[in-house]
C-alpha cells in the first residue's frame, strides 16, 4: 500500500529542503541589494550587509592642540577628552597611523622616546611626553556606530534632479512598446496558425530565422533609416524600434499556442457564421489569453530594462533620459561610489515590474480550455 | 424539401484520393448513419456536406441549393462534433446562443431560441454555468442544444457519443431519436458503432475506402447485404464465413464436411465461393460432428460459442436455452438453407 502512485513520497522532506535552499541562494544578493539600500555610505564601506543589524566599529583620528600642554616637572603632559564632552565609547586606539587600534582603551601605550598615551573608554586621555611638545599629536581610535537604517538614498534618488521626469519617460517607452507587438503579433499568430494561404510555411520560417538575428546588428541601420524617414531620435522611434525587436518571439509564441487551440472549437465556430476576423476576436483571442500575458510580461521587463535601445534610440537629452540612463550616466557617473544611491536605484526600478508580474501572473493560468473538448 | 444529394462527389488530399465519387440522395427529414471501419471516410464525408472540407469535384445539393463551394455558415447546416467543441470561456446560454449573434439576430429572439431548446433538452438550471463546470452528457447536450438553437435545415453529427461512458451513450441516443422525432429535420449522423446505427438510423450507408457499400434500412441491411463487407460489418457478432465450392446440388463446405444446398442462382461447377451465416441462425447439435468447441462467452440469456472446424476455419454460434455447450466439446452446427447467403469468394459481391 506504501507505493501507490499519488501518495506522498517519503523523499518530499529532501525536495522541500533543496526548494528552500534554492530560494535562499537565488535570493541573497537581491536582500543584500536591499539591505544596502538602507545604509548610509561610511557602513556599507565598513562592514558587509550580512552585519549591517551590529554596531559598525569605525576608526577615527583626533589631533590634540599642542598649547593646551603644561609642564608637571618630569614631563610634558596634555590631558582632556577626545569627544569634548560629547557621547561616545573607545573601544581601542593608538599613537600610529600604522597601528591605530593597537591598544585597548583604558591601557597605557608606550610610544616611541618615552611618550606615554592613555585613553579610557569614555575619551578621557592623558599624553605625556618628556620633551616640549611642538606639533599636536594625533590620537587614532575606534568606536563602535550603532547600527543606521534610514530612508536617505530613496529620497536622494527619488527627489534628484529629473529622476521623476526618468521614471515618467521610462513609462512612456515601455506601454507602447508592449502593447503595439502584442496587437500586431496576435493578428500575425492568428493568420499563421489558421488560415490557409499560399507561402504560409515560409512566413513561419522567416519569422523563427528573424529570432537568430541579433538586434545589435539592426541598431546602426535602423537609425539610419528613422533619421531618413523623420522619425530621428524620438519617442516614436523607441516604439517601432522595440516593436520590431519584439515581433518575432511574439508572433511565434502566440502562434504555437493558438496552433495548439482544439481544431474542432474554430470549426464550431465557422459552422455557426463566424468570420475569421470573428473566430479571432471571439474565440481565438480570449483562449490565447495565457500566452498574451506571458509575452506581454517577457516585453515589459525587457522594454523597462533595456539600455542600449534607449541610448541608441532617444536623445541624449536630460529630458528624454529613461531610468536606465538616468542610473547609469547620471548616477554611475556622478556617485560611482555611492553603493547605498545604486542599491536604492536598482530597487526602485525594479519595483515596477514586480508590481506588473504580480497583477499579470493570474492570467497565467492553466485549465483555460477545460470543459471545451473531452 | 431540405434533403441533401451527393452527386459523384471526390475528394482529394494532393494526390490521395480517399472520397471515390459518391452518390447519395438523403431524403427531406430523415434519418440517414454513415457507418464503416476508421478511416473509411466517413468523417470525410460529413465534412464535405458540413463545408470544412473543399470538395474536389462532383456537387453537393442541400434542398435545391448547390453549395458545394459554399462557406460553412451558409449551408443552413449545424454541427455536433465528437469534441463536443464547445466555447469554454462562454457560459452554456452563450455557447447555444454564439451562432445566432454571429448571425446578427436580436437579442430578444436569442434569448427566447436559447430557452426553447434548453427546455428540450432540460438544461435550464446550467444556462449560466460554463462547460468545464458540466458533466460529459452535460456536455453533448449543450453541443445539440447549440445545434438545435440555431434552427438549421440539415443537422450533422460527427461521432457524437464516443466519448460518453456506455451507459451514457444509451441514455443520450434515446435523446438524439427523441429529438429526431419532436423536430423532424434532416440529420446525418457519423458512428462506427452499429448499435447506433441499427437504432437511430432511417437510412444506413455503409462505406468502406470512400465507397459506399450500400445504402439501405436497417434491417435491410441485416437482411440482404449486397456483399461480403457489408454482411460481416453489420450484426453482432459478425457473419460467420466459410469458404465453399459451388458442386452439383449445392455447395460442398469442407469447414462443415458436408454440401449445403442454399437457394441461390449458383454459377458454374467448380467456382470457388464463400458461404456466410449469422450466428444466431446456427443451430448446435451436441455429441456428433466434427468442430471443436474453443470458448464459450455466456452473457446470461445467450451464450457464444466459439468453434474451430477441421479446417482451421472459425465459427461463432449463439446458444439459447438450458442445455449450452462448453469449452472442449465436439459438436455440429446446422442452420436452415435460406439463412445461408453465397458471396462470390474473388469480388465478395453476393451472389442471389
Amino acid at each position: 500500500m506504501d507505493n501507490i502512485a499519488g501518495t506522498k513520497s517519503s523523499l518530499g522532506w529532501a525536495v522541500n529542503i533543496s526548494v528552500v535552499f534554492l530560494v535562499v541562494l537565488w535570493l541573497i544578493p537581491t536582500v543584500g541589494l536591499l539591505v544596502s539600500s538602507f545604509r548610509d555610505r561610511d557602513q556599507i564601506t565598513a562592514t558587509g550587509w550580512w552585519l549591517s543589524p551590529f554596531a559598525v566599529e569605525q576608526n577615527y583620528q583626533v589631533s590634540i592642540p599642542a598649547e593646551e600642554a603644561r609642564n608637571d616637572g618630569e614631563f610634558f603632559v596634555i590631558e582632556g577628552n577626545i569627544f569634548s564632552g560629547g557621547e561616545g565609547e573607545v573601544l581601542r586606539f593608538g599613537g600610529r597611523r600604522a597601528a591605530p587600534t593597537e591598544y585597548a582603551a583604558g591601557e597605557t601605550a608606550d610610544l616611541r622616546r618615552d611618550r606615554t598615551l592613555t585613553l579610557q573608554a569614555n575619551g578621557d586621555f592623558v599624553y605625556r611626553n618628556p620633551e616640549e611638545i611642538t606639533r599636536d599629536p594625533n590620537i587614532y581610535y575606534s568606536t563602535a556606530t550603532p547600527p543606521s537604517f534610514s530612508l536617505d538614498n530613496y529620497r536622494t534618488i527619488l527627489f534628484s534632479n529629473n529622476m521623476d521626469v526618468a521614471f515618467i519617460n521610462t513609462f512612456t517607452v515601455t506601454i507602447p512598446a508592449t502593447i503595439i507587438p502584442i496587437l500586431i503579433a496576435a493578428f500575425a499568430a492568428y493568420a499563421l496558425a489558421w488560415m490557409d494561404f499560399r507561402g504560409r510555411g515560409f512566413l513561419i520560417a522567416m519569422v523563427v530565422g528573424l529570432l537568430v538575428v541579433p538586434l545589435q546588428l539592426a541598431l546602426v541601420p535602423l537609425l539610419q533609416l528613422h533619421n531618413q524617414v523623420g522619425i530621428g531620435q524620438s519617442f516614436l522611434g523607441i516604439w517601432l524600434a522595440h516593436t520590431g525587436f519584439g515581433l518575432p518571439l511574439a508572433i511565434y509564441l502566440l502562434r504555437n499556442y493558438m496552433v495548439g487551440l482544439p481544431r474542432d472549437i474554430i470549426e464550431s465556430a465557422k459552422v455557426d457564421g463566424a468570420t475569421d476576423f470573428q473566430v479571432f476576436t471571439k474565440i481565438v483571442l480570449p483562449l490565447s489569453f495565457p500566452a498574451l500575458a506571458s509575452f506581454a510580461i517577457f516585453q515589459f521587463l525587457w522594454v523597462w530594462n533595456d539600455l542600449l535601445v534607449a541610448k541608441v534610440f532617444l536623445p541624449s537629452t536630460a529630458e528624454s533620459w529613461v531610468m536606465t540612463v538616468k542610473i547609469a550616466d547620471d548616477l554611475l557617473g556622478s556617485r560611482g561610489g555611492d553603493w547605498g544611491i545604486l542599491a536604492g536605484a536598482a530597487f526602485i526600478s525594479i519595483a515596477v515590474p514586480l508590481v506588473v508580474f504580480f497583477t499579470m501572473q493570474r492570467y497565467l493560468v492553466r485549465g483555460l480550455l477545460a470543459g471545451s473538448v473531452k | 424539401m431540405t434533403g441533401v444529394t451527393l452527386n459523384q462527389a471526390i475528394k482529394r488530399y494532393g494526390e490521395t484520393q480517399v472520397i471515390h465519387g459518391v452518390d447519395l440522395q438523403v431524403d427531406d427529414g430523415e434519418f440517414c448513419v454513415f457507418v464503416g471501419p476508421s478511416g473509411c471516410g466517413k468523417s470525410t464525408l460529413l465534412r464535405m456536406i458540413a463545408g470544412l472540407e473543399e470538395t474536389s469535384e462532383g456537387k453537393i445539393n442541400i434542398g435545391a441549393r448547390d453549395v458545394t463551394h459554399m462557406d460553412p455558415s451558409e449551408r443552413g447546416v449545424a454541427m455536433v462534433f465528437q469534441t463536443y467543441a464547445l466555447y469554454p470561456h462562454m457560459t452554456v446560454k452563450e455557447n447555444m446562443g454564439f451562432g445566432l449573434k454571429m448571425n446578427g439576430h436580436p437579442k430578444a429572439d436569442i434569448d427566447a431560441k436559447v430557452k426553447a431548446a434548453s427546455d428540450v433538452l432540460k438544461l435550464d438550471d446550467y444556462l449560466h454555468r460554463k462547460p468545464a463546470a458540466l458533466s460529459g452528457g452535460q456536455r453533448q447536450r449543450v453541443a445539440i442544444g447549440r445545434a438545435i438553437v440555431r434552427g438549421p435545415e440539415v443537422f450533422l453529427f460527427d461521432e457524437p457519443l464516443s466519448n460518453l461512458d456506455a451507459e451514457l451513450r444509451v441514455e443520450m441516443r434515446v435523446e438524439i431519436a427523441r429529438l429526431h422525432k419532436e423536430i423532424g429535420a434532416t440529420m446525418i449522423y457519423v458512428t462506427h458503432d452499429q448499435v447506433e446505427a441499427m437504432t437511430l438510423a432511417d437510412k444506413i450507408v455503409v462505406l468502406r475506402a470512400g465507397h459506399i457499400e450500400q445504402v439501405g434500412a436497417p434491417l435491410e441491411l441485416y437482411r440482404n447485404p449486397d456483399n461480403r463487407f457489408v454482411a460481416g460489418f453489420i450484426g453482432s457478432p459478425a457473419m460467420n464465413f466459410l469458404d465453399g465450392v459451388v458442386t452439383e446440388g449445392g455447395i460442398d463446405v469442407p469447414g462443415l464436411g458436408r454440401t449445403i444446398a442454399v437457394e441461390a442462382a449458383l454459377p458454374a461447377q467448380g467456382t470457388p465461393v464463400t458461404l456466410g451465416v449469422r450466428p444466431e441462425h446456427l443451430e448446435v447439435q451436441m455429441g456428433q460432428g466434427a468442430l471443436q468447441a474453443e470458448l464459450s462467452e455466456a452473457l446470461g440469456g445467450v451464450s457464444y460459442l466459439h468453434l474451430d472446424t477441421p479446417t482451421g476455419e472459425r465459427l461463432i454460434v449463439e446458444e439459447r436455452g438450458d442445455d449450452r455447450a462448453a469449452a472442449g466439446d465436439t459438436v455440429d452446427v446446422t442452420f436452415e438453407a435460406r439463412r445461408a447467403m453465397v458471396f462470390d469468394r474473388e469480388s465478395g459481391s453476393r451472389i442471389r
